[in-house]
């Protein structure tokens, strides 16, 4: 018997080998993407990261700018957290995921404020605010910590999309009743408001965006029974 | 003295951290289903944002901002650091959870009992860094000014958690459409409070 037989056989340490064969984008993999946009929505269902999805949400543009922030960092930080997860001692594990995500957060607002330095403006603290974003750091804990790095992608980009559906839809119905504008441009003719019609201007106020996404969640869980929570 | 005791004011009911900007929604949904935990949760709350508003503001004024520097030499004048910001403040807060809960687990473990498993979940709170966010963003004169207003958005979250824990304790005997049960209608009766908060918009003293 040689030496070499007999030592039990290490486990494999390489980062990037799937663990098990299966297509880029299997059954299980597009699931990970399409679930969290409705049955599994980070907002409605999950409730995470209602922070700072409200308070942007009065015109459309921020809301998809914001979105589309959420989506990178989400999707740097699920990678970066992924390929580091079995390194991260257990202990300090949320300090560690902390300093990643506010890296990722930090680029993000730097990008924005040289291209878009308008909307950055308007956006004010909430880019800042992605770093407690509970979705961030609910979908690190529950996701990337356990899983690899291109599942764990697909699950960052899935969660960050889920996020950016309801931000989107909440922002689309405020503009729209709000100011009857869609992206800046008026979509409502003028031949209506002679006919005597009027801005909602409640729907700019801030309890709107509340009541909106309550509403949301309404229709949701009334087409999709298995939803409805017990008590 | 009267400055103060309007930023106070103005932070509790008129910038409230829930009803005006949504910040903590989460822990404020999460925690808010018996008054007692809820005010366990706020009085954490306001202890951290009371501590981490003022240190983030000398952070902010002796280190990070444009020109921050000068007190070492004038060669470091025109050094801009802000963009440090996030990160610095992050581990300002992450780093002062975990001192308040050791020191409040060695003095007062009656304390520590009550907010134990409250304290950890602080670091991401987002009222948290928002606080220190706006901080940045007032332009406040003085550490004081940043202390009152870390205390006051700290109560004015403390009110907020502890309404809306009391109404839905109370709903638990309602008759609430299925499909609004539970988050659903804790959405729109936030909102509805948000409209009555609005109702202290413009108060001055």
């Amino acid at each position: 018997m040689s030496k070499e037989q007999s030592t039990p056989e290490k486990e494999p340490t390489v980062l990037f080998v799937a663990e098990e064969k299966e297509p880029l984008f299997s059954k299980k993999n597009r699931a990970l993407l399409t679930d969290p946009m409705d049955d599994n929505n980070p907002i409605t269902v999950q409730v995470l990261g209602i922070c700072s999805a409200l308070a942007i949400t009065v015109q459309l543009k921020p809301a998809i700018v914001m979105s589309i922030s959420v989506m990178a960092v989400m999707a740097a930080s699920n990678v970066i957290i992924s390929l580091l997860r079995n390194l991260i001692p257990n202990r300090i594990r949320i300090i560690v995921q902390l300093v990643v995500v506010a890296s990722m957060v930090i680029l993000v607002d730097q990008i924005l404020r040289a291209f878009a330095y308008d909307v950055s403006k308007e956006l004010s603290i909430f880019i800042g605010l992605i770093i407690t974003n509970c979705i961030v750091m609910g979908r690190l804990e529950a996701f990337a910590l356990g899983n690899g790095v291109w599942k764990s992608f697909l699950d960052g980009i899935g969660n960050a999309a889920g996020y950016g559906f309801i931000l989107i839809v909440v922002a689309f119905f405020r503009e729209l009743l709000g100011s009857g504008k869609l992206l800046g441009i008026q979509v409502i003719p003028d031949a209506i408001y002679e006919m005597g019609y009027v801005n909602n201007g409640l729907m700019l106020l801030s309890p709107m965006a509340l009541i909106t996404v309550g509403i949301f969640i309404w229709l949701q869980r009334s087409r999709n029974r298995d939803l409805i929570e017990k008590n | 003295m009267e400055a103060y005791l309007n930023l106070f004011v103005k932070s509790i009911f008129i910038e409230n951290m829930i009803f005006a900007y949504f910040l903590g929604m989460c822990s404020y949904l999460a925690v808010s289903k018996t008054v007692k935990t809820a005010v366990g949760l706020g009085f954490a709350v306001i202890f951290v944002l009371a501590i981490t508003v003022p240190i983030n503001f000398l952070l902010d004024t002796y280190l990070l901002r444009a020109g921050a520097l000068q007190w070492m030499g004038s060669e470091y004048a025109d050094i801009d650091l802000s963009f440090l910001s996030f990160i610095m403040f992050i581990a300002v807060i992450a780093s002062m959870v975990q001192l308040v809960e050791m020191i409040v687990e060695k003095f007062a473990p009656a304390l520590y009992g009550a907010l134990g498993i409250f304290l950890p979940l602080i670091a991401v709170n987002c009222a948290i860094l928002g606080g220190s966010l706006f901080m940045q963003q007032k332009d406040f004169a003085g550490v004081t000014e940043s202390a009152v207003y870390g205390l006051g958005s700290g109560i004015g979250w403390l009110l907020a958690i502890v309404a809306i824990a009391a109404i839905r304790e109370k709903i638990t005997y309602s008759n609430v459409p299925a499909p609004l049960r539970g988050l659903g209608i804790t959405f729109i009766i936030t909102g509805l409070m948000a409209l009555g908060f609005m109702s202290f918009m413009g108060i001055k003293l």
